[in-house]
């Protein structure tokens, strides 16, 4: 219940943040809506001797487009997500996936880098960006990178994300008009971590598909980006033999652990009828 | 009084506000502006923290513990272990059941997160990292978690302390890891049943361990006056007088320097009845130091370490006739105890009151033996609205019948109602040695059935299955039995399971009413107002209601298993009538007439023939310090000791409709319909939040609530992360009803509620489940009903294609 | 441990005070100010007892750090109460409809209900379950506390129509 001491840290730009960052190394954490830190931290799991709190950071927030991009700062809250017109839009899986996080009180602090950064496989916005072809804008004492979120997450907590880097923006390649897209999550309760869940966005020509992208969350030890599944939707009518391709291939690259939400087999099962369910979701909601 | 006498007698009747009125509840008026006064909350001069060091081993030898790291945090003033409490004879405790347990782990560990050190410091921040500074070595020892390995010649020997006693309190045991084996009944004549009997039904059944977590964690804040050699202890005691008289028993303090105060509790649900370790530790820290020591658990450890409930390992048969027409009962259940005995139960009743498994059938034979065993786990059994091992037995019963209409292929209504007690066989003497109070199981079912629209519900069913698709109808008709109890049968460490009422009627007709028992939530600041206000006339509002402080509440055995309606309330009543008694005399004086000449109406007595000739309870409560007849006491006031003549029986009958998704396994509730009939009514609106809360409880029970221990006895999901408790999303919106079948025994005939929604809840949500699978041959699934679960028996029938 | 300084209101009342980097909110709002309204409940940030109001959005404050809310606005239930000083239509809510029991988690349920109501001042049935579906009560099965948030949020559109 009670954390370890810490100094805390409240700096005023990014490059303070990577200043300190560097000087305290593994010994510093930064922390952003603290919702996944702080129950860490009160459980003693996580231990930084230096927090350094990010909420005075300036260029951190808001939601934007930039061209064909959605840029969204990295404090952006999951509250913040909901409100938005732009992402209800012209991106609407974001906050559909928002709502289906945690719980409201949660959702007012925890915030989208927060959720994308910590490589947690349970987390629900790392697999809608790695369907959506996000990336991620790094920044380090060397300057700025962008890695995208097909390769961010290389296992369970461990991502591309350097020590001393700080993520300061997630940057979506705005999804097409008329596209559709659902987020497809069976979980035990309300704020529930996922027994399965898939990300689907796809578009549609004529009732042919046109393009799709599937990706799963935990069942894993990172979020899954199902390609093979993906590509077996585009070209066809969406019917069942498309269909059932693209699940199989889906369920084909789980790797679930058998924990409390169920036995491995059983999360791979239900990973492909949410598979199944988010692809009919979507469909619906292309238009074209 | 001019005012009073121009209303109504039903207008007289709304101001008292008392038996049956549905009035708000008194005590909300402190809890809605955040001024409850939880043990947290309370808060003495000088006062210091404890918390413990627990063993991450479910079975160790404790090798040594250096504390001297932990000494030197800031902050930390101390490191209690069983070697500093030895000399005060306090590191081991007796339990209520008659075993010992530890109170600090005494050279070794029986369950993981067992307490084996106490730390003392300035706050809860310097404790917390004291705690992490403590070095314990264990020497890990094999590990038994599987109860049906306990008995086996090589099982690992868990309690090395009573290895060479033949009994632990509860009869002869066989084995070092046997706790005690329980029969009623007659065995020989079930067996001829079963041998002769034209259908039998067997059902392996597990009534898997779960956990009553209550919002607010165990706690204490214990304050030793060392100058006039008083112990109080604030804590979350449903018990208190039970906790003086055990604290005294264990410490040598004497019962009169002692004071137990329960201020306002969050939540019982029976995980607060027994003494835990952190109360004692509080006490012995605070009678060393001199200085007031708090204690309040986190939640991983009050799942982990406090009551747990039910893990009862059942297998249950019914015999019947070709009609279903049930001739016997038999059962044999493996209990796992845990690691200590400590089930909070009447003493003479080691599996409780199992042998309701009767239920509401009239069954003419049974047969039930319980064997408790000991495993590396945490100790408890009795807990969660069980009524004393009354869930189990409802479950099991209410299980069998719906296994036995479908091998008989005779509809679940119709074979309940072939089966039930009738209305004129009470009261009912059951074949397993209880006697019914009152009921009528036809006319409650009958009216659930009509609610529902139960023929509609099965065409649907029907319908439904030809396509496919899932549904399914669960009904429970239970009855349960409460009111512990007759002191005849009833006791908890000798202490009679009597109740009590203090009655105090002021001056100006205002009173103080103060009871053994102890409300946690369930609203006696209201409701015993309300059974007072009825009996002497005086309005609810003016009756003040106090539980908890020993130094002022009769003696009472605290709140827990409904038994504060049957026992205490009962008590009120009788106490009640004692002041309307002594009332009656003084109001003949007032009026200058016989007592007899007298009758009572709402709030007065008034002179038979001349109406207008009356004296209000109002005026007598003025008259008894002011003007008393000759040869009588001044005051008006009472105090009544009630030893009930009979448990209570509350019944009802609910019904519960599922849909099920067959490709993930996801239940839906579409309906649930609770009929409760708890005699008379006291509060109706309680009653319902009651019956919801306890509806609420079964439903996290059934669908998602397991505490699971891997094969080295670490326990899993024991946080709220994992552990089920539904929010406002998942739950259900219940539908209640009722009837009345007042207790005949019971002086206001009223029977308590609490638990029946539990008990009935659990079977009703699994019947229902169950049936949805019926017509494929299913008989049985165990709970909790987890989507995987349900998926596996999906997936077996391939009914996901 | 060096202890800093902060300052914050709280319930309309400014509060500087020094504090441990690492102490929770929580704390400091039961420990420190004495403002014991909200509760405890678990260590995981599930149960929402301690749920307060903090720059205008619900945060479980055992899940923050008392130096995170620096220069905030914190309302708790004891800072909650009608226009006139009285009860607040909530508080006579959930007395109307008995939507407590034990009242350990009814704190962070009516200052939860607080922002609720004003996220969304007319909520259905389903949007309330969901607004409070971030506080875990035990004793009411809920439904009686949806009846409450409604039986507030009539009162109070019914107070804003007749002020208009």
């Amino acid at each position: 219940m009670i954390p370890g001491p810490f100094e805390y840290y409240r700096p005023g730009s990014v490059d303070e943040v990577i200043a300190l960052l560097g000087k305290f190394g593994d010994d510093g954490r930064v922390i952003a809506g603290g919702h996944s830190l702080i129950p860490m931290m009160k459980l003693r799991l996580a231990v930084p001797e230096h927090l350094i709190d990010l909420r005075d950071v300036g260029g951190l927030n808001g939601i934007s487009e930039d061209g064909d991009t959605i840029v969204i700062g990295a404090m952006t809250t999951q509250a913040e997500v909901l409100a938005s017109d732009l992402l209800a839009a012209k991106c609407p899986i974001i906050p559909e996936a928002a709502t289906l996080i945690a719980d409201p009180q949660v959702r007012y602090f925890g915030t989208m880098g927060g959720n994308v950064a910590n490589g947690d496989p349970g987390n629900d916005m790392p697999a809608l960006m790695q369907c959506l072809d996000a990336s991620y804008v790094l920044q380090g004492p060397n300057g700025e990178r962008t890695v995208s979120a097909r390769d961010f997450y290389e296992a369970a907590y461990f991502t591309r994300r350097g020590d001393d880097e700080l993520l300061t923006a997630i940057r979506v390649p705005t999804p097409a008009d008329g596209h559709g897209s659902a987020y497809e999550k069976l979980k035990r309760k309300t704020g529930d971590y996922a027994t399965a869940a898939a990300a689907v966005v796809l578009g549609m020509a004529g009732g042919t598909c046109t393009a799709a992208s599937i990706a799963l969350t935990n069942v894993g030890d990172t979020p899954l980006y199902a390609e093979a599944a993906g590509a077996a939707l585009v070209g066809s009518t969406l019917d069942e033999a498309a269909v059932g391709a693209a699940v199989a291939a889906a369920k084909a690259i789980t790797a679930p652990a058998s924990d409390l939400h169920g036995p491995a087999e059983y999360r791979t099962y239900v990973a492909g009828v949410m598979v199944r369910r988010a692809i009919e979701r979507a469909h619906a909601r292309a238009t074209g | 009084m001019n005012d009073a006498a121009e209303l109504t007698v039903e207008e007289r009747e709304a101001t008292l506000g008392g038996i049956g009125s549905a009035r708000k509840r008194k005590e909300d008026a402190r809890f809605i502006r955040g001024q409850g006064n939880f043990v947290d909350d309370v808060k003495l001069p000088g006062m210091v923290f404890g918390d413990f060091v627990r063993s991450p081993y479910a079975h160790a030898k404790i090798k040594s513990i250096d504390t001297s790291a932990a000494l030197a945090v800031p902050g930390v003033a101390a490191v209690v272990t069983a070697k500093d409490l030895e000399p005060l004879g306090l590191h081991w405790m007796p339990t209520l059941a008659g075993d010992v347990a530890a109170v600090l782990a005494d050279k070794k560990v029986h369950f993981q997160n067992q307490e084996v050190a106490f730390v003392v410091g300035v706050d809860r921040y310097a404790v917390a990292d004291g705690i992490l500074a403590v070095e314990v070595e264990y020497e890990d020892l094999p590990v038994l978690v599987d109860p049906k390995k306990a008995l086996d010649k090589d099982a690992p020997i868990l309690r090395e302390d009573v290895v060479d006693k033949d009994t632990v309190g509860q009869g002869p045991r066989r084995h070092p890891n046997h706790i005690f084996t329980w029969e009623v009944g007659d065995a020989d004549a079930t067996e001829a049943a079963f041998a002769g009997a034209a259908v039998t039904v067997k059902e392996d059944i597990l009534y898997p361990r779960s956990h009553p977590s209550p919002m607010e964690t165990c706690g204490c804040v214990a304050s030793m006056d060392a100058t006039n050699g008083v112990l109080t202890v604030y804590g979350t005691f449903q018990a208190p007088h039970v906790i003086r008289t055990v604290v005294s028993l264990i410490t040598g303090l004497a019962e009169s320097k002692i004071r137990i105060i329960s201020p306002d509790v969050g939540g019982g649900f029976g995980n607060k009845v027994g003494a835990y370790p952190g109360y004692i530790c509080a006490a012995a820290a605070s009678i060393v130091t001199g200085l007031p020591v708090k204690w309040i658990e986190s939640r991983m450890d009050n799942l982990s370490a406090t009551a747990f409930a039910r893990d009862y390992h059942m297998t249950g048969e019914l015999a019947a006739d070709a009609d279903g027409k049930i001739t016997a009962v038999r059962a044999t259940v493996l209990a796992d105890h845990g690691a200590f005995n400590t089930h909070a139960q009447p003493m003479k009743w080691p599996a409780g009151f199992f042998n309701i498994v009767t239920g509401s059938y009239d069954i003419p034979v049974g047969h039930v033996k319980v064997d408790g065993v000991y495993t590396n786990k945490a100790p408890g059994g009795v807990a969660y609205r069980c009524s004393f091992r009354v869930t189990e037995a409802a479950y099991l019963i209410e299980r069998l019948i719906d296994a036995l209409a479908q091998k008989t292929g005779i509809d679940k209504a119709e074979i309940r109602f072939k089966n039930f007690v009738q209305p004129e066989q009470f009261p009912y003497d059951s074949s397993l040695g209880w006697e019914y109070d009152s009921g009528d199981y036809p006319a409650a079912l009958k009216k659930a059935l009509a609610a529902v629209d139960y023929d509609g519900l099965r065409k649907e069913q029907a319908e439904k299955a030809a396509k496919g698709e899932l549904m399914g109808i669960g009904i429970a008709t239970f009855t349960e039995i409460v009111g512990a109890g007759p002191t005849r049968n009833c006791d908890i460490v000798g202490l009679g399971m009597f109740d009590s009422c203090e009655i105090r009627v002021h001056p100006t007709g205002s009173a103080i009413v103060r009871l053994g028992t102890k409300s946690q939530g369930q609203g006696h600041e209201t409701t015993f107002a309300q059974i007072v206000a009825t009996e002497i006339g005086l309005p609810s509002e003016d009756i003040v209601v106090e539980e908890g402080d020993t130094d002022t509440a009769p003696y009472g055995l605290g709140t827990y298993g409904s038994r504060s309606t049957p026992v205490a309330g009962a008590a009120a009543a009788v106490a009640a009538r004692k002041i309307k008694a002594k009332a009656q005399k003084i109001a003949a004086h007032l009026l200058e007439v016989g007592e007899d000449d007298l009758e009572w109406e709402v709030d007065r007595f008034k002179v038979k023939g001349l109406p207008e000739k009356a004296a209000t309870m109002k005026e007598i409560a003025m008259a008894a310090y002011s003007n008393i007849p000759e040869g009588m006491e001044h005051g008006l006031e009472t105090t009544s000791y009630y030893d009930p003549p009979n448990f209570t029986y509350p019944f009802g009958a609910y019904i519960c409709v599922v849909d099920i998704d067959r490709f993930t396994g996801e239940i839906k509730v579409r309906s649930f319909y609770a009929l409760d009939d708890c005699g008379t009514r006291i509060n109706p609106m309680v009653i319902e939040g009651q019956v919801h809360g306890g509806l609420t409880e079964a439903f996290a029970i059934s669908m998602g609530q397991e505490l699971v221990f891997d094969e080295m006895g670490n326990i899993l999901g024991a946080s709220l992360q994992d552990y089920f408790i539904p929010t406002a999303v998942e739950t259900p919106e219940w539908e209640t009803d009722f009837t009345v079948t007042p207790s005949p025994h019971h002086p206001i005939g009223a029977k308590g509620v609490g638990e029946s929604p539990n008990v009935g809840g659990v079977p009703a949500f699994t019947n229902a489940v169950v049936d949805a699978f019926a017509q494929h041959g299913v008989t049985h699934m165990p709970m909790p009903h987890t989507t995987w679960r349900v998926w596996q028996t999906i997936d077996e029938l391939g009914l996901n294609k | 441990m060096d202890k800093i300084a902060v300052k914050m209101t709280v319930n309309g009342n400014t509060v500087e005070e020094l504090v441990e980097p690492r102490m929770l909110l929580i704390h400091f709002l039961r420990e420190q100010l004495n403002l014991t309204g909200p509760h405890i409940g678990c260590e995981t940030s599930h149960c929402g007892a301690c749920t307060v109001d903090l720059d205008g959005r619900s945060v479980k404050s055992c899940t923050i750090f008392a130096c995170q809310a620096d220069g905030g606005d914190v309302l708790t239930i004891e800072g909650v109460k009608g226009a006139d000083g009285g009860l607040h239509p909530l508080q006579e809510g959930f007395m109307m409809e008995h939507g407590l029991q034990c009242g350990f988690c009814t704190p962070g349920m009516i200052t939860r209900a607080h922002r609720l109501l004003q996220e969304n001042p007319n909520p259905s049935e389903a949007e309330i379950r969901a607004g409070i579906s971030g506080n875990l009560c035990r004793c009411t099965g809920y439904q009686n506390i949806v009846k409450a948030v409604r039986y507030a949020a009539e009162r109070m559109n019914a107070q804003q129509e007749a002020a208009e």
